[in-house]
């Protein structure tokens, strides 16, 4: 009964096709369960809706073809020429956590990237890929990205501290935004429903809050995954053009 | 909090590593090169278009000025026409003038001519009427009859006298 009603229910794993490879655990959960879907609806989005040779597109292939230039535009606004060649990594995601994020607001449905360990995961291989991309490009005038041009030298080993600090916090905030945010609206909306029952006939009230909230809900999914796409975009175009 | 359940940490970024690859592999091989292309072919078909219509526009230009030169010309062409005809005529106009100027003093001159003679012959006649009509006055008054001579110089001297001095 308690567990029922207990607002964190909905973000417990479960182990449909127990896994093992070795000591590792590789079971088949629900949350695969929903990444798989996300896969399947964005590729059906991407890759089936999209009649090649059509000169005019219908409504499913606009949805793609404005992906698809929404993305390009970021890309080549914040990272420029060079920004090119991460296109598809960009891309793709954007759409996973997009569409993690919209198959979450489905009733009973699961959000994967309500974990941190999925988000964290994602934020850390941003991180580890930035970083690789900035020793290559630069070499060692990458430790210069930690002290911006124009510092006073007598402030410089406080700049540099802030400067690497910044640098090193950057996977968990970009992956405790993500997490937390859609933790904290599922849990809003499972709190709220819960009022809805035992307020009897003035459970219109927190009806109406729920209407609103899952609004809100719908444009936080949307902006969360942009801000973590246009985050990942800032980082590259860091690792290429430095400061 | 579920979130924090170190155990169902592994399958979870497993999973999310698989099906990650899957999506960025169907992303970058199949769905982006895709869309690029048909991107990249409407927005040829559309630079296509707007080039033929830019060098239909420019043929459409050129057909304008030469029908204006046409026309230009045309213009030019009548109008010279027009003055050509124009001098054309006033000189014929001209030279009718003439030969019928010409003609006609030719017939003003022989008519003068006639009216001189018409005015000797009448004189003449005159002159022979008076003298018959004084040599019979004279017979009719005297009963004699004058010489012809005498008569003929009184005619001739009295008829040279102008008329308003007989009157006197």
């Amino acid at each position: 009964m308690a567990d029922a009603h207990n607002p964190l229910e909905q973000f417990v794993i479960q182990t449909w096709i127990p896994i093992k490879i070795g000591d590792l655990d590789a079971s088949f959960t629900n949350s695969s369960a929903f990444m798989l879907l996300t896969v399947v609806c964005a590729s059906a989005l991407m890759v089936l809706a999209v009649r090649p040779r059509s000169g005019v597109p219908g409504r499913w292939q606009l949805l793609a073809e404005l992906s698809y230039q929404f993305i390009a535009k970021m890309v080549s606004d914040n990272i420029g020429k060079e920004g090119r060649a991460y296109f598809p990594l960009i891309f793709s995601i954007f759409m996973f956590v997009l569409f993690g994020n919209l198959i979450g607001m489905v009733p009973y449905s699961f959000t994967f990237t309500s974990h941190i360990a999925v988000t964290l995961t994602m934020a850390v291989a941003i991180f580890l890929m930035v970083t690789v991309i900035a020793f290559v490009k630069h070499g060692f005038k990458f430790f210069s990205f930690f002290l911006p041009a124009g510092v006073p030298i007598v402030l410089s080993p406080l700049m540099i501290v802030i400067e690497v600090i910044s640098y090193f916090t950057r996977p968990f905030s970009l992956s405790v935004r993500l997490f937390a945010n859609m933790m904290a609206g599922h849990t809003l909306l499972k709190v709220i429903g819960g009022f809805v029952i035992p307020l009897g006939i003035f459970g219109v009230v927190p009806v109406a809050g729920l209407v609103a909230v899952i609004g809100l809900e719908f444009l936080i999914a949307f902006l969360q995954a942009y801000i973590f796409t246009i985050l990942t975009c800032i980082y590259i175009n860091d690792a290429i053009h430095l400061h | 909090m579920p979130q924090l359940d170190v155990s169902a940490f592994s399958p979870q970024i497993i999973w999310l590593i698989i099906t990650f690859v899957i999506l960025y592999a169907l992303m970058a091989k199949v769905a982006l090169p895709r869309i690029g292309n048909i991107l990249e072919q409407r927005q040829a078909r559309i630079d296509d278009n707007l080039d033929a219509a830019q060098s239909l526009r420019r043929e459409s230009n050129t057909d304008a000025e030469s029908y204006d030169q046409a026309i230009a010309g045309a213009r030019e062409n009548a109008r010279l026409t027009i003055q050509k005809t124009i001098k054309e005529i006033s000189v014929e106009t001209a030279h009718h003038q003439e030969e019928l100027s010409v003609r006609l003093s030719g017939e003003l001159k022989s008519a003068e001519d006639l009216i001189t003679d018409a005015k000797a012959a009448a004189t003449k006649s005159i002159h022979e009427s008076a003298a018959s009509i004084t040599s019979e006055a004279i017979k009719i008054l005297i009963g004699e009859k004058p010489t012809e001579n005498a008569i003929k110089n009184a005619v001739s001297s009295a008829l040279s006298v102008p008329t308003g001095e007989i009157k006197k």
